[in-house]
């Protein structure tokens, strides 16, 4: 069976396929890709459907050694890339052969990539879903990131549609801009004008769980008693601090829910790195569908 | 009755509001929607209902739902029920569970504490804790891990001022009126006044002890 050894595992790699959906009611959380766009043009590149799972990298990249020959595409975060040495595309579907090199190396645009291989990581399905939860070990490769040494199998996600492209897409959402705009929903707990004025910085303290914004501090709408959060919702802790949460959110939160970052400009938020500047914009949900069916018309062609 | 607040939470989400009271009644109304919803599912692309204290939110598919649509399909859903065109069983099914606990010790580290704030003494605490049936309220924060109420008013102390870093499995904890069962390892800020060795949740089935709208009492179990 095909699969890779990792040699290094970079700064946090984790699989990734679309969510664990269908147990949020009993406290699971849904993880999946940070950079839902990305997530899925690297699947579509490679042959997949687009719930299957991948690598997604963060910040520092891994390298790693194939078993058996692969077809691969990288999209999202722009990193240097080479195989056995040999420069490759971004945005584009290759093959790697058995014994050769995957190594990312310099990051110069955005902060995660998504490596999907043709078939899928092949790690085991937990409540219907392969992606990692690192707080919660959940799914991925032993509900963890990748390790030095660690063999990780390709496949079960079925068979792959290999449909080579002669030219790259672009990555609509990069570079980003600075700051960078999230359109958001307000509500269900609005919070002060002023939210929607004020530029934060995404502070160190930030993760997949949800990025903490330096910045303004605001009025908290006040605490109310525990109740759903969403990827995307802002909450405004009792001190006035935001916290932009993210995919390894946990299902509910008991903090007041200022807005929502609408699906369309999830990847923006997704790409958005300690230190990085960002605002909200007030939208409608009109508006919010428009931008979700432009981001999804910039994909590439399906597979299938 | 005040009927439900619907609002939208994204582009991808709802939430139903029954307002801001933690009281069965108003769990009551979370929990019949919940089941109507299990009964006769919404015809659209839903991923997850979530039910929560005096709420409840429903994610759907972006790719596939306009919010708009299932807001209006939750509104006209919890104005059936309201006007009791759609029976639902409401806490159908809910289960009754005990639970042994270790009260005290190092397993519970904080009961003294939660005896201070009561101005009781520990066995006190313990009886009061063990002798209430509590309603699973909803689950959320960790997987499995269920909130649990009312507790007695007397022993309702207040979250920790500093959250621990590593609450160990199984550890019971009160917060405020709130009680309930840490399913792993876990930071967390609750008193923790004992520990039980049953397993809450099982990730590789996805299994949960304990269910929305389930029962549960406590046990002291003999030291």
């Amino acid at each position: 069976m095909s699969g890779f050894t990792v040699i290094r595992p970079g700064m946090l790699t984790t699989v990734q396929d679309a969510g664990r959906f269908g147990f949020q009611h009993l406290g699971v959380p849904a993880a999946g890709p940070m950079d839902w766009w990305s997530h899925e043009a690297a699947n579509r590149l490679a042959g997949n459907d687009f719930s299957a799972a991948a690598l997604e990298i963060t910040l520092i990249g891994p390298e790693l050694e194939l078993t058996g020959s692969a077809i691969a595409a990288v999209v999202g975060a722009n990193f240097e890339l080479a195989v056995s040495g040999r420069p490759l595309p971004l945005n584009e579907a290759f093959l790697v052969e058995a014994g050769e090199r995957l190594a990312f190396g310099t990051r110069r645009l955005g902060a995660r990539a998504y490596l999907a291989f043709a078939g899928g990581i092949g790690v085991p399905d937990v409540m219907g879903s392969r992606a990692t939860h690192v707080k919660g070990a959940l799914g991925g490769l032993q509900g963890r990131a990748l390790r030095r040494g660690d063999t990780v199998p390709l496949g079960g996600a079925g068979e792959a549609t290999l449909r080579p492209r002669a030219t790259g897409i672009a990555v609509p959402h990069l570079p980003l801009a600075a700051p960078a705009t999230l359109r958001a929903i307000e509500g269900p707990e609005p919070c002060q004008p002023s939210f929607w004025e004020s530029t934060f910085t995404v502070s160190p303290h930030s993760d997949r769980m949800g990025y903490r914004l330096e910045g303004a501090t605001l009025n908290a709408p006040g605490d109310h008693l525990s109740s759903a959060v969403a990827m995307g919702t802002v909450q405004i802790t009792p001190s006035g601090t935001c916290v932009l949460l993210m995919a390894d959110r946990a299902t509910s939160g008991g903090y007041g829910r200022a807005a929502t970052v609408i699906t369309a400009d999830l990847p923006v938020a997704g790409q958005l790195a300690p230190g990085d500047a960002l605002r909200f914009r007030r939208v409608s949900l009109a508006d919010a569908r428009d931008a979700e069916a432009a981001m999804r018309a910039r994909l590439p062609e399906a597979a299938a | 009755m005040d009927a439900p607040r619907v609002l939208p939470l994204g582009d991808a989400a709802a939430v139903v509001s029954f307002g801001d009271e933690f009281s069965e009644a108003v769990n009551d109304r979370v929990m019949a929607l919940a089941g109507s919803l299990r009964e006769r599912p919404l015809p659209m692309a839903v991923r997850d209902v979530v039910p929560a204290i005096a709420s409840l939110a429903v994610h759907v598919d972006p790719r596939r739902v306009r919010v708009e649509a299932l807001i209006e399909a939750l509104a006209a859903r919890a104005g059936e029920i309201a006007r009791g065109q759609a029976p639902s069983e409401g806490v159908r099914g809910a289960a009754f569970h005990e639970i042994p606990v270790r009260y005290g010790g190092d397993e519970g580290p904080d009961l003294g504490d939660v005896a201070a704030f009561a101005g009781l003494d520990a066995a006190g605490v313990v009886a009061r804790h063990a002798e209430r049936v509590y309603r699973v309220y909803m689950l959320g924060f960790l997987p499995g891990f269920a909130y649990l109420g009312q507790v007695d008013p007397s022993i309702a102390a207040p979250r920790r001022s500093s959250p621990r870093l590593d609450v160990p499995m199984g550890s019971v904890g009160i917060a405020g009126r709130q009680t309930g069962v840490y399913p792993q390892v876990s930071p967390g800020g609750w008193q923790i006044i004992g520990r039980t060795s049953l397993s809450m949740f099982d990730a590789a089935s996805g299994r949960s002890l304990l269910q929305p709208g389930d029962r549960v009492r406590f046990v002291a179990e003999r030291r």
